[in-house]
């Protein structure tokens, strides 16, 4: 028997919450785990173990579909999640600056979580402002026409 | 319906957001409370009105104002000034002799609004907006006037094709799907727009989205589906959020739903969010995505037109596409023929992206050439450079170079010049872009974006990266042009779908048109282009340096040292070549050898 911790009770909560919207049903399963993704910042195996009985799916199938899209995650994510878009409009005008800006801000090397568990810097795809480049997301708020010097000063608005 | 004394519209570009748009929003709200005119005067979200460079940018109706360069302290003064007293702030005024149409007109004479009419000017959280500019007329025309087989055939007559990239008839397409005897069938609208530097189709979404769901409610009828879905990707939740409200304001107004205006047809749709995966804009792995499985593309045939959706016969059609069908049932199969050439009609949007002067949405008629469209919508090349490559049609694309300026931008001239249509992503690249850094940059992308369910794509790709990174680093070698074009050519013919018979697209026509660039890296060890980090090195010049230490202070590798106000000097030993020093010089005294 699994401990129940303050986690897994959110874990099995969003899930809850998650079928109640959009129903039981296998083929509303991408919405269901965006949900939670949203919900939790990513997808606790406490979550799929739980879809996987009220939705009657094989927990592989639930892997391997939390695993195909690139915005559902598997691993606990930091507190900020920065998206760089990683589009070639965004790479013409300067991104590569901006994104070796950010991994020596954050003390990274690849993308990933940083240690103190605050920020996961994740490559995006497109995210359509493309007049704007270079472009990326701190969280839901969208920044444009970043320069090197504005990285720091965009980081330090997130407690 | 509410009636208003005055119309305020805010522009949330991202531009003007980044401008601060979000905060003259509030302030106007709180003002108009404040002064007791917001049951008198309507604030407007909406976009693109025309002069984002001098954004937070606002338009107040009926007079037409333009008022700009905004902050949100400058709020109360109009709210008085104009709203109040009636008086136009002249300080603020954009240009004090422009007048409502020329604003709404698109900005250069190349342009042509059909898709993007109504984008910007009408209310898209609000149906009567769209009703008022004619919305659901056609749809009245069709389910009153016309069968099924009459709309296909004006359809047909119109010539339009389909938007999403491989320019297929779309009369043709509902032609085959209502053909089909299966009493279940479905209509599908491909809103997961994912090349890199395209968002014409969010911009659509956004601004006017019951173009589309009328669109598509008018393909429903003309194949015979009961049920529609608009897979739209997750990265636009604007777009998502202004369909749920059109669908469901729709449905409030009997436009959705059983009995259909009274007259029998029934239908209605629902938007389906991707997660993220760029393979789910191919028609069958969009299928298995609704369907809630691995966005993985399928074998065809069959085609979705017989086994689609849940095994029953799909149509799926871009939203652009979508947004023509209102208009021309409006307006008449010849009215849309007589844009275009012969054989690629009516307009297609585009987004510039990149280079050129003028970057954003633009939407002209099919057939104009790219010289056309770099110098007289784009406004030409930034900083007045020389233009070198076009990138079209996104990853799956082929770049244009300069020989292909007066090349005619349709269907067939862009097939033929090794390059396509695409979605219309349009990516304008000037003399400091390397082409080999771009053809790896695209191969990262689509290495990255392959499902892996077939191996020519998986490994091919894989490989061709691996040997594209290896050129930029300077660790070319002597038979790496030919294995490239073995494996472009081994990849485009096995593939299973087309995101891997696409992908050599971006280093076949680099290679066909830039191959001295290869060979330069490869033989010479150097980048014409200064850009490979591998084949560069960053000196500071002698003379412009001040010893301001500010590159000093930046690197982020301790690599630059010097006394303040002495000239300083990199370590090529220590450096890991990230231009930030480049970046910060205010003096440019860091030149790239």
């Amino acid at each position: 028997m699994p401990v129940e911790t303050k986690e897994t009770q959110a874990a099995v909560q969003a899930v809850k919450m998650a079928i109640e919207k959009y129903g039981p049903n296998r083929e509303e399963l991408i919405p269901i785990l965006n949900h939670i993704n949203q919900d939790i910042g990513y997808l606790p195996q406490e979550s799929l173990d739980e879809i996987s009985v009220l939705l009657k799916v094989p927990k592989s199938q639930l892997i391997s579909v939390a695993s195909f899209y690139q915005m559902l995650s598997t691993k606990k994510r930091g507190k900020h999640v920065i998206k760089f878009c990683e589009s070639a409009p965004c790479h013409v005008v300067g991104g590569r600056e901006i994104i070796q800006t950010l991994k020596n801000e954050l003390n990274l090397v690849t993308c990933g979580t940083t240690s103190d568990e605050k920020w996961t810097l994740e490559m995006t795809s497109c995210l359509g402002v493309c007049a704007v480049g270079p472009v990326f997301m701190v969280d839901d708020d969208i920044y444009g026409n970043v320069t090197t010097e504005q990285v720091p000063q965009i980081l330090s608005r997130y407690s | 319906m509410k009636y208003y004394r005055s119309h305020v519209l805010v522009c949330q570009d991202p531009d003007c957001v980044h401008r601060g748009s979000k905060e003259i929003l509030a302030a106007l709200n709180s003002e108009l409370q404040a002064q007791g005119l917001s049951g008198e005067v309507q604030v407007l979200e909406t976009s693109r009105i025309g002069d984002c460079d001098q954004g937070p940018e606002i338009m107040v109706y009926p007079e037409g104002a333009h008022y700009g360069n905004l902050t949100a302290d400058d709020v109360p003064y109009i709210v008085e000034e104009h709203l109040l007293k009636g008086r136009i702030a002249q300080k603020f005024l954009l240009k004090e002799d422009t007048f409502i149409d020329e604003e709404l007109r698109a900005p250069s004479a190349k342009e042509i609004r059909v898709v993007l009419r109504n984008c910007g000017k009408i209310d898209p959280e609000n149906i009567e907006d769209y009703i008022a500019e004619d919305g659901y007329m056609a749809l009245a025309k069709v389910l009153t006037e016309m069968n099924p087989d009459e709309v296909i055939d004006t359809i047909s007559k119109s010539g339009l094709r389909g938007r999403g990239g491989a320019g297929f008839p779309t009369a043709k397409k509902w032609g085959m799907v209502k053909s089909k005897t299966d009493p279940v069938k479905f209509i599908t609208c491909n809103a997961d727009e994912g090349d890199p530097g395209a968002f014409m189709n969010r911009r659509v979404l956004e601004g006017d989205p019951h173009s589309v769901i009328e669109g598509m409610i008018i393909g429903a009828f003309a194949i015979g589906a009961s049920y529609g879905y608009i897979y739209c990707r997750a990265e636009y939740p604007i777009a998502v959020k202004m369909l749920n409200i059109g669908i469901q304001q729709a449905r409030a107004l009997g436009l959705l739903g059983e009995n259909i205006m009274g007259t029998g047809f029934s239908f209605d749709m629902e938007v389906r969010m991707g997660a993220g995966a760029f393979v789910c804009g191919e028609e069958t792995a969009l299928i298995a995505s609704i369907e809630g499985k691995r966005g993985e593309p399928r074998p065809r045939p069959p085609f979705p037109a017989d086994k689609g959706l849940w095994g029953h016969p799909t149509n799926n059609n871009n939203v652009e596409t979508y947004a023509n069908v209102p208009q021309i049932i409006l307006k008449g199969a010849d009215w849309f023929s007589s844009m275009g050439t012969e054989k690629s009609k009516g307009t297609k949007t585009f987004a510039l992206a990149s280079d050129v002067k003028n970057t954003g949405l633009i939407e002209v008629p099919l057939g104009i050439t790219l010289r056309e469209l770099v110098y007289e919508v784009g406004g030409g090349i930034k900083g007045d450079k020389q233009f070198k490559a076009a990138q079209i049609g996104g990853p799956a694309g082929g770049m244009l170079s300069k020989d292909h300026l007066d090349l005619k931008v349709d269907y067939e001239s862009l097939v033929g010049a090794g390059a396509m249509m695409g979605s219309g992503g349009l990516v304008i690249m000037d003399e400091d872009t390397c082409m080999v850094d771009m053809a790896r940059f695209f191969m990262d992308f689509i290495q990255d974006e392959s499902c892996g369910k077939c191996t020519p794509c998986r490994v091919g790709t894989r490989r061709m990266l691996e040997i594209l990174t290896r050129i930029c680093e300077g660790k070319g070698q002597d038979g790496d042009i030919e294995t490239l074009e073995m494996l472009c050519d081994q990849v485009r013919s096995t593939s299973l779908c087309g995101l891997g018979q696409g992908a050599p697209n971006p280093v076949a026509s680099t290679l066909k048109l830039f191959r001295e660039e290869y060979l330069a890296h490869i033989y010479e060890k150097r980048c014409p282009a200064k850009v490979c980090r591998g084949l560069i090195s960053f000196n500071i010049l002698d003379g412009p340096c001040t010893g301001c230490t500010v590159c000093a202070r930046n690197c982020p590798v301790n690599a630059i040292t010097g006394e303040r106000k002495q000239t300083h000097v990199i370590d090529p030993d220590l450096c890991i070549r990230c231009g930030i020093c480049k970046q910060v010089c205010n003096f440019d005294a860091v030149v790239i050898n």
